[in-house]
């Protein structure tokens, strides 16, 4: 998890378009600025970042189930649930799964356990577009790679 | 069975909070029920389901910005309902 870049996700652990799931690895730092400020004496994950950390784990969920010819964009949060306390050092396993993909829009569920047990979770609705541009897709398949994106899988469902 | 309409209507009213009365088969989505794009998602997702169809919003929103079609086409309540008629049967057939 590189935090202060916004890159929230590890890899890409499994991708199976047939039943529309993705699962996903990161680890939390040992140290981040962000933890000077959230809080000082009890460093916690933001909860906004863990939400985030769900959208990223969707979005590449999209891009599998889209074949790569769209982009997500977070457009909307329902039933989001903080339900424990995340920290530094701690691995993460996120799983998302697409409930409609509509057109120009997608609906996940997503999660994330720490250790087994449910640290939160949510429902989450992107905005799908084509890729704006010949270096926005570039970058896209950039990432993939480092996040070692499974691209067999695009064979399958 | 419930028409067309009633159910999109229904689907309207829980997803946007609006009087189920209110809404008309001459109601614009958006110009007369206030509906944003946003929340339109949350309708075309209800809709899509309910029907077992999946409305093409994204050629609808270029035919509409390429001034090819009219937004009362698509976002007209009965003229909404037409056009999910109309892929219900495609489905079908």
């Amino acid at each position: 998890m590189r935090i202060e870049y916004f890159q929230l996700i590890d890899r890409i652990v499994d991708l199976n378009l047939a039943d529309k799931t993705i699962r996903t690895e990161a680890r939390v730092p040992d140290a981040s600025t962000i933890f000077e400020g959230h809080f000082p004496g009890l460093p916690l994950m933001p909860g906004v970042l863990l939400i985030e950390a769900m959208a990223q784990t969707s979005g590449w969920l999209i891009i599998g189930a889209t074949r790569f010819t769209r982009m997500p964009f977070f457009a909307a949060l329902k039933q989001a649930k903080l339900r424990s306390f995340v920290t530094p050092g701690q691995s993460l396993s996120l799983t998302a799964q697409l409930l409609h993909e509509g057109s120009g829009f997608a609906m996940t569920k997503a999660d994330i356990r720490c250790d087994g047990k449910l640290a939160c979770n949510a429902e989450i609705t992107f905005r799908l577009v084509e890729f704006p541009n010949p270096e926005f897709r570039a970058n896209m398949d950039k990432m993939a790679t480092l996040l070692e994106f499974p691209r067999e899988a695009l064979a399958h469902g | 069975m419930p028409s067309t309409f009633d159910t999109v209507a229904n689907i309207i009213s829980e997803t946007c909070d609006i009087p189920r009365d209110t809404i008309k088969p001459e109601s614009h989505a958006i110009n007369d029920l206030g509906i944003d794009s946003l929340d339109f998602l949350d309708i075309a997702f209800a809709i899509d389901k309910a029907f077992g169809i999946k409305m093409p919003l994204e050629q609808w929103t270029q035919e509409v910005n390429d001034g090819k079609a009219t937004t009362e086409q698509y976002f007209q309540l009965n003229n909404l309902c037409a056009r999910i008629d109309e892929l219900v049967a495609a489905k079908g057939a």
